[in-house]
């Protein structure tokens, strides 16, 4: 179960818009570094379009570094763009759990499963129109349904299939220890 | 039923006589490459997971190219450098290419090509999306993130969903003003950002293998603007020329059955075609230069590892000789090689370089520039609500460095010929 307030993002949100390039030089491990991109994350999408429909409401607020956002609904090809891993990271910095899109940029969901960083949900129907930024919402990760407690209204999500595995797992690395691939 | 060429090679990959579309196999890198923002990051997980001196699989598989942030003053953009440097170190890597030494070399995907790493029949990996233009070499390459490429570090190996493959055939002879630029961004149009998630594009047809090496990589660079997994044209003597004269490491070129099966077939006749844009503030927000011609213009840039190649210059340099520019116009090596070039190769007489540098332009050292903005000091960083075209290959918001500017991608002869008027220009009525 994942359960918190949604925010809102329109299609083809890239990942300089995630994450601007000009941030990615903060290490990942050091702690007072790493948390800039919780600061960061999502800075780099146009101040009309934060935050849907109204717009004008960072992900994370001005002097924070951690939203207050649990689920991002987005449309289509979210995470299009470069390859830098940065992006799930800064969005998982940020408190963030799980992202719910009507379709993924390859890298980015890859990156998401590998890393175990956030959940990436595909859903059935555009949700960025029936939710919005605000909206308390809850999704049940075995069932794959979206239930929005604001509206009273529930959604289908697609299984996750095959990458199910390795989120269960917890990254990439503990799934190929238990394929045997990785010996320590 | 046959196999394409990318199932073909991925199925060797993974010690099976065949793959299908939707497998999920593991398979045997050949070459692992990374870079100086990517790098840093894969390393630290390489080595919690692995262990504080766990050994790479392989020394002489991995390629280290620090290129994205170079020029800076930036504190933590050198830091990650050294980190790079001492990891080299620590594993005696050949295949590192260090800042402020000789060996430097610029743009990875550039690089690796003119280093000899990317070599027909192979699986390449690298951690920047951009690593899909190896295969203009006829191999299988593509982008991950620092997790993905950390498990190759120490394993060698990778989990990868077998993708279908579209095929884009280009027949017909290519007008002197079209360049391979122009053909991609025809086709990103045409299917969208999205249009090739999770599958291949291939590239196909006379007019292709017309293409020298590095056009055929302006093709395969952009397959990422377009979702694809890899972009791959099939090797044939051009390839064996170049990579030969760069290397003697042993190859095997693949080729796809004459059967195997297309998600589906784009034919263009490239005799057809007309110069093209990428309106702000997406790849494929294609139009005919004639559409956006008097467009007022703040900057050009001509760089980068799609638009930053010898010839892109050659081609530039045919506009710009003799005349002076009317705006803000950068020149961005990608490599160290393309710089040297660009001081050897003339036209009547004088050089790339100092045709451009007499018209005016603002001369950059290779490197990655401002094709991603980069850290405030990067040399022609879009500032403000500049209105920039450029050769680099992606325009959403804030790409080259400020949100508010507007960005149209567009082929070196489109750029060079706006450079001279200071407002989008046809490279039709500028070329003799
Ligand atoms: S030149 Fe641009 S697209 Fe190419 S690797 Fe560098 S930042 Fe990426």
């Amino acid at each position: 179960m994942i359960r918190g307030k949604a925010y809102v993002v329109g299609d083809a949100i890239d990942t300089d818009q995630i994450i601007p390039a000009a941030h990615l030089v903060y290490s990942l491990t050091i702690p007072e570094e790493r948390k800039m991109y919780g600061r960061y994350a999502l800075s780099g999408v146009p101040a009309d379009q934060q935050g849907l429909p109204k717009g004008g409401q960072p992900f994370t607020a001005e002097d924070s570094f951690e939203s207050e956002y649990k689920v991002i609904i987005g449309g289509s090809n979210f995470g299009c763009g470069s390859s830098r891993e940065h992006a799930p990271f800064a969005i998982a910095e940020a408190g963030c759990e799980a992202v719910v899109a009507e379709s993924y940029a390859r890298i980015f969901y890859r990156n998401s499963v590998d890393g175990g960083f956030v959940v990436p949900f595909e859903t059935r129907v555009p949700l960025t129109e029936r939710i919005r930024t605000g909206d308390e919402v809850e999704i049940d990760t075995v069932r794959s349904t979206l239930h929005n407690h604001t509206t009273g209204e529930d959604f289908l999500l697609n299984p996750l299939g095959d990458v199910a595995d390795i989120l269960k797992a917890g990254n990439v690395f503990e799934y190929a220890r238990q394929k045997g691939l990785i010996s320590t | 039923m046959g196999q394409t060429l990318t199932e073909k090679i991925l199925a060797q990959h993974a010690g099976r006589e065949r793959v299908a579309p939707g497998d999920n196999i593991w398979v045997d890198v050949d070459i692992l490459m990374t870079h100086d923002v990517c790098g840093p990051p894969t390393i630290d997980i390489f080595k919690r997971e692995f262990g504080e001196n766990a050994k790479v699989w392989d020394q002489n598989k991995l390629v280290i190219l620090p290129d994205h942030y170079i020029f800076t003053e930036d504190p933590h953009a050198r830091r990650n450098i050294e980190l790079l440097r001492a990891f080299a170190a620590q594993h005696d890597l050949q295949h590192y290419y260090d800042v402020g030494t000789s060996r430097y070399k610029g743009v990875c995907h550039v690089a690796l090509a003119e280093e000899g790493f990317n070599r027909p029949g192979n699986v390449l990996f690298g951690t920047d999306s951009h690593t899909c233009t190896s295969g203009a070499f006829g191999l299988f390459s593509t982008g991950v993130g620092n997790t993905d490429a950390a498990l190759i570090m120490g394993t060698g190996k990778i989990w990868v969903k077998v993708p279908e493959t579209m095929r884009f055939v280009f027949e017909g002879e290519l007008p002197p003003y079209l360049m391979a630029k122009d053909l991609i961004l025809a086709v990103i149009g045409e299917i969208g950002t999205d249009g090739g998630t999770y599958r291949t594009l291939e590239f196909d047809g006379g007019a292709v293998y017309d293409l020298s090496m590095q056009e055929r990589m302006t093709l395969t660079n952009m397959a990422i603007e377009a979702g694809g997994k890899n972009g791959i044209i099939a090797p044939d003597q051009v390839t064996f020329d170049f990579v030969r004269a760069r290397t003697d490491a042993p190859f095997q070129a693949v080729y796809g059955d004459a059967d195997a099966r297309f998600h589906s077939e784009y034919v263009f006749d490239v005799s057809q075609m007309v110069p093209v844009v990428a309106k702000p503030h997406s790849p494929d927000n294609k139009a005919p230069v004639t559409e956006v011609v008097g467009t007022r213009l703040d900057k050009c840039y001509i760089g980068s590892c799609t638009g930053g190649k010898l010839e892109d210059f050659e081609a530039a340099a045919r506009i710009l000789k003799g005349l002076e520019v009317k705006v803000a116009t950068y020149v961005v090596p990608a490599s160290t090689e393309v710089q040297r070039r660009m001081k050897e190769v003339t036209i009547d007489g004088q050089t790339l370089w100092d045709i451009f540098e007499s018209a005016g332009c603002m001369m950059g050292h290779a490197s990655c520039g401002a094709c991603l903005g980069g850290p405030i000091d990067t040399f022609g960083r879009a500032v403000g609500t500049e209105v920039v075209i450029s050769t680099t290959n992606r325009n959403y918001p804030g790409r080259m460095g400020s949100k508010m500017s507007a960005v149209y991608l567009a082929s070196p002869l489109t750029v060079a010929a706006s450079a001279l008027n200071g407002v989008i220009t046809d490279p039709r009525e500028v070329l003799v």
